[in-house]
């Protein structure tokens, strides 16, 4: 056997590797993941349960009966000494503490809190995705410069993720004043280096994997090996922690206002808000808060049903 | 193990550096800067400048720095715009509350949590499973206020079976020794005093601990589940051993190594938490005081609060490290 | 009488909503005191699960094991759970193919050792030390007493084997079941653990299952050998009848498949075709056939019978074996 056919055979091995791990890794995988998805029962409940969050947040606010922001029956509500109406025909939740209809409150306030939790969830995302496919690609193909860049970059975002992530919210709060976008931002920033570490602990492990390996050895360009085999096949995770970090946000966001730092008194409601102001009548009003409270908490599960559902399915040790 | 402990020690520096540098530059980054913190919104461009000098606020940032890390070594973590006094006393005074409600909580998430996660698993798929997987998949995603918030009004306001309120009832005349109120009452041999305060001690701290409860258990669980098919438990089933030797030693021994790192992350979150759920008990501890602060914009304080949470994380966080390298011979540094 | 008699042996795996999986599918063997037995074949032929139903250590959930396993004269698929966790590891020991991922990480070896020796033989404190120290001894670890309180990532690959060795002999087994045990280690260490085993089959009397896809260490060890595929033993004779004479297809590609030095240079190897997983159920007819060389319809018409057709108690299941040309003729 000459040496030029030997050459061509270890190549066209490489090849078959490098072909081997695209078929079985990349699409089927994710063809076997959405048919264990489509088998799950908790991914079917959380899929319809954001579904209809979803349609309630887009149209909420045309069918809602009343404006949600139109104190109507606020004489009623003072005439009876700041008493609770309840539910009623004309008010299907009763009325808030200024006389605003509930019901329609809670529709139109979908779609904030859906705002509140997908902006929140993209800062973090987009953010945390720069800084981690940077410190994985500088990690696994950047040589020893690469490396100290990575060390750096970790070190970075070990700092915030040592922070109580309130605390790094109460932080930014503080400077950016009160409003929605203050918590949105300030929720963002918390996932930061949850994305980074998250995306470069996966790329790492692609890092080492054998299919890069060949692929490095058949000359393929650093930035092509990064972009089309180490980045698609890290992003399971990153899918399944975006699902997962849309109900975090949504209940961080509540947590903030609790402590004041959303808009206090929002043109548009928020489900995070309304709670807050309603944790005041607590004592004697307990249902007001319910609303809101029980639609966040369903929220939340709906998110955390489909990511921990989607992050089984995809889990290659639960693959058989 | 001393070496471990040295060059732990050692790598915290530079964290806490980094730390102390954000925390500079957020706190000129806040609107109006110390000056309008100081003064209040309504300060006069005079007085700003009056103040600016005398803080050395117009000297160069590096100068500033300095100055600002130095303080930092001396635990002069400034004033409290709201109570007028230092706010390292105002930290000390109310650890403890913080501490025990913190430490009730953990135990409590961990007495229930191992348990039920290993249960859960070893009767995979059967109801107690069920229960306790989508019960602490409830658990994480209910806003912790509002459990706490619940938690009051059923069983302080409408039963009455807690306080709703505070540490100890007023009129216990409870003598103070360590700030810990539990312990205090044992020391001085006042049991009613430490009765009280568990009473007082309870609701706050199962609010607080939810979360870590619901980690807790999806982790044994998790690692129990894994442990469960790993060969070495096949070996130790084919010695023959007795069902309590494999369980015991073999299958949670191991399962738990992972759950001890978890109790070290979930501080973090507990010391969020602290703040929301002390707040709604009027606890008495940081946690309240941060909330006033904020309401407050007591900066000195919220500063304070962050470079001190972010020492304890970190040092609870050694302290892990520490046991695990411990409980895990892998790890163990010769 | 044997000492382990297996008859038609079968296990089903079958999940929920998932179609059941037949791994064993009535295997038949015996093994007799002193005697070492070899269960070949590739990976997913069985012998592994038919190891772990002998030693009663398949999940309960999802497993259904038919016919009979007599060891000693009792039904080891019908004891009770607690009686044959009585017997484990006293009577019927075993050893794995992973030595590191087949010791607890977290427990010193000594521990390891000694509680099987408190739980059959009741030794405690230091006697059982002493006699972990022996037995790490006997097996040829050096400097025993230090090695009790080593953890296994302390020990070297062969080491490993040899601690797990250890405990499986611990009691004096009277059957001692090994699962590929060199598979993981490297050619020199194979060969030391493979002597050590027939050291202890030759001084205690000891019965040896050998579950191996190594036809080296079948040639270096076995007495019997059976040949598995699919499920099914295909072949089943004495070492040498069956190395001189590989009757059924499946076992004669087998071992054309080793390359030899013997070969003239430049023949080609001549792999088995395909994989395990191009198989027809047994039913159907012989499950090697969509590998074979040799097949023909008949081979599709139903399970082949285990036939002798060389020598008396040379089995093979086949219905066109491959026999020498010469005897084809006549």
């Amino acid at each position: 056997m000459t040496t030029l056919t030997k050459r061509a055979d270890k190549i066209d091995r490489l090849a078959e590797l490098t072909q081997q791990t695209e078929s079985t890794s990349g699409a089927s995988l994710w063809r076997e993941a959405l048919r264990r998805l489509r088998n799950s029962k908790m991914a079917i409940i959380g899929a319809v349960v954001i579904g209809l969050f979803v349609v309630m947040a887009i149209v909420g606010p045309w069918v809602a009966p009343y404006s949600p922001t139109a104190q109507t029956w606020r004489g009623e509500v003072f005439a009876n000494q700041g008493k609770f109406v309840g539910m009623r025909g004309e008010n299907w939740f009763g009325l808030d503490h200024l006389g605003r209809d509930l019901f329609s409150r809670m529709l139109v306030g979908a779609r904030q809190t859906l705002l509140v939790g997908v902006v929140s969830m993209l800062i973090g995302l987009v953010i945390g995705a720069v800084v981690g496919i940077l410190s994985g690609a500088a990690a696994t193909l950047g040589g020893k410069v690469g490396q100290r860049i990575d060390t750096v970059i970790m070190r970075i975002t070990d700092l915030m993720l040592s922070l109580p992530s309130l605390l790094l919210a109460v932080s930014v709060a503080a400077v950016m004043g009160q409003s929605l976008t203050t918590v949105m931002i300030a929720v963002g920033v918390v996932q930061i280096p949850v994305f980074a570490r998250l995306l470069r602990g996966s790329m790492l492990a692609q890092g080492g994997a054998d299919y890069v390996l060949a692929a490095k050895a058949l000359g393929i360009r650093k930035k092509r090996i990064v972009l089309t085999q180490i980045l698609p096949n890290s992003l399971s995770p990153v899918i399944v922690q975006a699902t997962l970090s849309l109900a975090t946000a949504i209940i961080e966001a509540a947590a903030l206002s609790y402590l004041g730092l959303g808009n206090p008194d929002p043109a548009i409601p928020e489900w995070g808000v309304m709670l807050s102001q309603a944790q005041r009548f607590f004592d004697n009003e307990p249902m007001m808060a319910a609303y809101p409270a029980v639609g966040i908490i369903i929220t939340a599960l709906g998110f955390t049903l489909l990511g921990e559902a989607m992050r089984e399915a995809l889990d290659p040790k639960l693959r058989g | 193990m001393l070496r471990l402990v040295v060059r732990r020690l050692l790598q915290l520096i530079p964290t806490l550096l980094g730390l102390s540098v954000l925390l500079f530059l957020w706190l000129n980054r806040l609107p109006g800067g110390p000056a309008s913190a100081i003064l209040g919104e309504r300060a006069t461009e005079a007085e700003v400048t009056r103040i600016n000098r005398a803080l050395g606020l117009d000297e160069p940032v590096y100068v500033q720095y300095w100055r600002f890390l130095k303080r930092i070594f001396e635990l002069d973590l400034g004033t409290s715009t709201q109570t007028g006094q230092p706010v390292w006393d105002e930290f000390v005074l109310r650890f403890p509350a913080t501490v025990e409600l913190s430490v009730a909580a953990i135990v409590i998430a961990v007495l229930v949590g191992i348990p039920l996660g290993y249960l859960a698993a070893r009767h995979r798929g059967g109801w107690l499973d069920v229960a306790s997987v989508s019960g602490s998949l409830i658990g994480i995603c209910i806003p912790v206020f509002f459990l706490a918030l619940m938690l009051k009004g059923i069983f302080a306001v409408e039963l009455g079976l807690f306080p709703s309120y505070g540490r100890l009832s007023t009129g216990l005349d409870a003598t103070d020794i360590t700030g810990f109120a539990t312990l205090d009452g044992l020391l001085t041999g006042e049991l009613d005093a430490t009765w009280d305060a568990i009473m007082h001690l309870v609701l706050p701290a199962v609010a607080l601990a939810s979360i870590p409860l619901a980690v807790i258990v999806r982790m044994t669980r998790a690692s129990v589940l894994e442990v469960l098919g790993e060969d070495y438990i096949r070996t130790a089933e084919s010695k023959g051993l007795d069902k309590r030797v494999v369980r015991g030693r073999h299958v949670l021994r191991n399962a738990l190594l992972p759950v001890v790192t978890a109790v070290g992350l979930l501080t973090g979150s507990l010391l969020s938490g602290a703040v929301l759920t002390e707040s709604v008990f009027s606890f008495g501890g940081i946690g309240s005081f941060i909330r006033t602060s904020i309401d407050a914009r007591d900066y000195p304080v919220l500063v304070g609060f962050i470079l001190f949470i972010a020492m304890v994380y970190v040092l609870i966080n050694l302290l892990v490290d520490l046991a695990y390298s411990i409980i895990d011979p892998r790890v163990r540094v010769h | 009488m044997a000492l382990l008699n297996v008859d038609q042996l079968s296990v089903t795996f079958g999940g929920r909503g998932r179609k059941d999986s037949i791994a064993v599918d009535g295997v038949s063997f015996t093994v007799d005191q002193g005697q070492v037995v070899g269960l070949v074949g590739e990976s997913g032929c069985g012998k592994s699960v038919t190891s772990l139903a002998l030693m009663g250590l398949l999940p309960e959930k999802g497993v259904k094991v038919g016919g009979r396993v007599e060891f000693d004269g009792q039904d080891l698929l019908t004891i009770s759970r607690r009686k044959l966790r009585d017997m484990r590891g006293s009577q019927l020991a075993m050893i794995f193919q992973d030595p590191l991922s087949s010791l607890n990480p977290v427990i010193p070896i000594g521990i390891q050792v000694t509680e099987i020796l408190q739980r059959h033989r009741g030794l405690k404190g230091e006697a059982a030390r002493k006699e972990a120290a022996d037995l790490l001894d006997r097996v040829g670890i050096p400097d025993p007493r230090r090695r009790l309180k080593e953890y296994p990532h302390q020990l070297s690959g062969g080491m490993r084997q040899r601690a797990l060795i250890a405990m499986a002999v611990a009691c004096a087994p009277r059957l001692l079941i090994a699962d590929e045990p060199t598979t993981a280690l490297d050619v020199t260490i194979q060969a030391q653990i493979l002597e050590l085993l027939k050291e202890l089959v030759d001084q205690e009397g000891t019965a040896l299952l050998m579950i191996t896809h190594d036809l080296g260490v079948v040639a270096g060890i076995c007495d019997e050998v059976n040949v598995l595929y699919a499920g099914r033993a295909v072949e089943s004779a004495g070492r040498r009848e069956l190395f001189a004479a590989p009757t059924h297809p499946y076992a004669h590609g087998l071992l054309g498949s080793i390359p030899r030095l013997d070969a003239p240079r430049g023949e080609p190897l001549r792999p088995i075709r395909g994989s395990i997983n191009d198989k027809i159920a047994w039913a159907d007819g012989c499950a090697f056939a969509p590998r074979c060389d040799y097949y023909t319809m008949e081979c599709l018409t139903g399970t082949p019978e285990l036939t002798e057709p060389r020598t008396a108690g040379h089995q093979v299941r086949c219905v066109n074996p491959v026999l020498p040309k010469a005897e084809v003729s006549a």
